[in-house]
């Protein structure tokens, strides 16, 4: 089928193309910008006069909740939630139940997308069996089996010299290695940032060095290994900088950042909010200046939803006893333009963040819209105003720190290997 | 943000915390409590059946005797029913759900709840969750708050002190896991106490605690220097297991509250403790007996301002 995408404002950040560009889509893949491909006859046209063209967005941290967690969410139901987003590709952690650390999962869990045909998942694996931190999981097989990073999601890996041998292993082979920094002793027990709003509220707290230690750990073993290393879910100023001054060194390191950390503080906690009960905690205001200047100058690769549904009784609890994680693909567009237009930066290096850099952290060649790509594509209406009513979000989770936000930017279309997966 | 405590008229809907609450509203509670106390002949509590028909719940979470006791004697005073549940052996240990326990208890006729629970912000759920007419009173949660234990002791202050506008009062031990010190800081500042200081190790502090808008002290012979009012606050043994202390008897070398110690205090101060007390740890048994303490008053005028949390919060809704 041939379609034609006409009157839009392409924003495509990988061709630094912010212009008023028709796209061309012939058989699943883009044909041409601009003008029409010889003899092009198009069977649709997506009139998107008064919209923004760009790529489909891709989401480094999505959890889907299958398989394990079916009552949180579902694969149709957040699939749903993601095109609903703009998102047509995304990677989801493997500390579902069992974890991903077999291939077998992992082959189910693309099949059950591959079916969907909504988005593109992108499985990480585990990097150890179980998320246990003792024993390598099978990194071969499981990259044959779909997976493009080795990860231990949330789970703790104290013993450093398993972490130094998963490094090895993965550096022998070139895999990607995803850490989320945190000591775990240091963690123990935490539920939100050691400052004044946990020192308030008598919450146990989780202080920044938890995250540097261990970061410095990560860099050091990574130095020591040439794993190709991937911090996720950056939270502190402190962190940033390491992640800058290992960047300036030369080390294969990047980063990314939550959307929720890129807005709140712990200040949102307000009264005990266990919507703000999150993974990493919410910071501080400096902590959160610190993130944005890291995202302003490139140490900041990434921003992702760290979409983590849960279900309303595991938050209908004292702060402490809840469930960390929020709601967040369809938040995710209007959110990085919100930050956007706060700190005055150009759509076309926003947007960046969510299309061509998480591509290359996944090691694909997607995120853009050259001739010859995939067709996947995310057409939004900048201008459009919503509020977010957790009823009408599509995502099984409803928990949303961002509960009666005015959000500006609204997806009207998504189109995965062209075709409309979604349609406002 | 709405503060939870207050109804749109700024009355007092819930007590929660002495966050927050304007100094008037602590001044009301502490006079009111004033009026429950006979003061000629020892201190005698007044009865007074302000609650006449109304159903008190103290739901405990976390086991206390002391705190439920003198709430169930206050409620009594003020004639209302009292029932007592011990809930953290029954219900929520089959399954419940917090929230499920409490609409039960609604609809056994519930007029006010007197909660306590581990977990700091139990009480705000609750009181977020229940119907307008409903009051909820935090007996302690987690770490965060103790207010009527802090309004006690304010109005302990008051009455051996007179003025808030003159004093400085030390808060001494574990302010790091106690809901008591941080209600009473919120207490003590807003009551306009120019100097409020805390004395502890670095292990019981926590992080930005000046930001609270107190003094912080290490050493104990310097912070307890000109002060008027000395608290101390319990020391659970947890602390010794959880590496924030080396011993007790460490512990109570370096700030333990001994006759020594307190002379660097003024001469007329007063020592105050929450209890219960571990004599030998935190505070040596000559001066919990001696003739600085007032450690026996402050559980007798807990009634009388318990009482008067819970006349006003009933007022609050005719």
């Amino acid at each position: 089928m041939n379609i034609e995408i006409t009157n839009g404002r392409l924003i495509d950040p990988k061709n630094s193309i912010d212009a008023r560009q028709n796209v061309y889509i012939v058989d699943r893949r883009i044909a041409a910008i601009g003008a029409s491909p010889p003899g092009f006859v198009a069977d649709q046209t997506i009139d998107a006069g008064g919209l923004v063209v760009m790529p489909g967005l891709m989401d480094v941290a999505a959890r889907l909740r299958e398989p394990g967690y079916e009552y949180k969410a579902t694969l149709e139901s957040e699939m749903n939630a993601a095109v609903a987003g703009g998102i047509t590709s995304l990677a989801c952690p493997p500390d579902t139940d069992p974890p991903l650390d077999e291939p077998g999962l992992v082959e189910m869990l693309k099949r059950r997308a591959r079916a969907l045909n909504q988005a593109r998942l992108f499985p990480v694996g585990a990097l150890t069996y179980g998320l246990k931190g003792a024993e390598l999981t099978e990194m071969n097989e499981l990259t044959e089996a779909g997976c493009k990073a080795f990860s231990q999601a949330d789970a703790a890996l104290t013993d450093t010299r398993v972490l130094l041998r998963a490094m090895q292993y993965a550096a022998t082979f070139g895999y990607r290695v995803w850490l989320r920094p945190q000591d775990s002793y240091l963690a123990k027990n935490g539920v939100a940032h050691d400052g004044e709003v946990a020192t308030r509220l008598g919450l146990p707290s989780i202080p920044v060095i938890a995250e540097t230690i261990a970061l410095a750990t990560a860099l050091q073993l990574a130095r020591e290994t040439g794993a190709i290393l991937h911090i996720c879910r950056v939270s502190s100023a402190a962190a940033v900088e390491m992640i800058r001054l290992a960047k300036q060194e030369g080390l294969k390191v990047s980063c990314d950042v939550s959307m929720n950390h890129v807005h709140l503080t712990e200040m949102d906690i307000g009264y005990f909010d266990a919507n703000c009960r999150l993974a990493p905690p919410l910071r501080s205001a400096a902590d959160r200046a610190a993130l944005r200047a890291g995202l302003l100058d490139g140490t900041i690769d990434a921003i992702c939803s760290n979409h983590s549904p849960v279900d309303d009784d595991a938050k209908q609890l004292p702060f402490a006893e809840a469930e960390a994680g929020a709601t967040g693909l369809e938040l995710l567009l209007p959110l990085v333009l919100k930050w956007a237009e706060q700190e005055k930066v150009p759509l076309l290096d926003a947007l960046a963040h969510v299309t061509i850099n998480p591509a290359l952290l996944l090691g694909q060649k997607m995120g853009h819209l050259s001739v010859g790509a995939h067709a996947d594509i995310c057409i939004f209406d900048a201008n459009a105003a919503w509020k977010v009513a957790p009823a009408a979000l599509r995502s099984q989770g409803k928990n949303t720190p961002f509960n009666g936000y005015e959000m500006q930017g609204r997806v009207c279309y998504t189109l995965l290997d062209g075709q409309i997966v979604f349609q406002q | 943000m709405n503060n939870p405590q207050l109804n749109k008229n700024g009355e007092l809907q819930h007590l929660l915390s002495t966050e927050g609450l304007p100094a008037d509203i602590l001044r009301a509670i502490l006079d009111k409590a004033t009026t429950f106390v006979d003061f000629s002949d020892g201190f005698e509590i007044r009865n007074a059946p302000l609650l006449k028909g109304k159903s008190v719940f103290n739901v405990f979470f976390e086991n206390s005797t002391r705190t439920r006791t003198t709430f169930e004697i206050a409620a009594k005073r003020l004639s209302a029913d009292v029932v007592n549940l011990n809930i953290g052996s029954s219900s929520t240990s089959k399954g419940e759900t917090l929230l499920d326990t409490v609409d039960n208890l609604c609809a056994m006729h519930a007029d006010m709840f007197v909660v306590r629970h581990s977990q700091s912000g139990a009480a705000h759920i609750i009181a977020r969750h229940v119907a307008p007419e409903i009051h909820v009173i935090n007996a302690g949660d987690g770490r965060h708050a103790h207010p009527t234990q802090a309004l006690l002791d304010m109005f302990t202050v008051r009455h051996y002190k007179k003025e808030f506008h003159n004093l400085r009062v030390a808060i001494v031990g574990d302010v790091l896991h106690s809901r008591v010190a941080r209600s009473q800081i919120h207490a003590l500042t807003t009551l306009g106490v120019p100097e409020v200081r805390v004395i502890a190790p670095k292990t019981l502090l926590p992080t930005m605690v000046e930001n609270l808008g107190v003094r912080v002290f290490h050493d104990m012979n310097e912070g307890l220097k000109d002060v008027d009012v000395v608290m101390m606050l319990r020391l659970q043994n947890e602390r010794m297991q959880g590496a924030a202390l080396p011993s007790a008897q460490e512990y109570f070398k370096y700030y333990g509250l001994t006759e020594e110690k307190l002379a660097h205090a003024r001469p007329d101060a007063i020592v105050m403790h929450p209890g219960p007390m571990n004599r030998g740890i935190e505070i040596d048994s000559s001066v919990a007996d001696g003739k600085h303490s007032v450690i026996l008053p402050q559980v007798t005028f807990g009634i009388a301002v318990r009482m008067a949390v819970m006349s006003m919060l009933a007022g609050a809704k005719a």
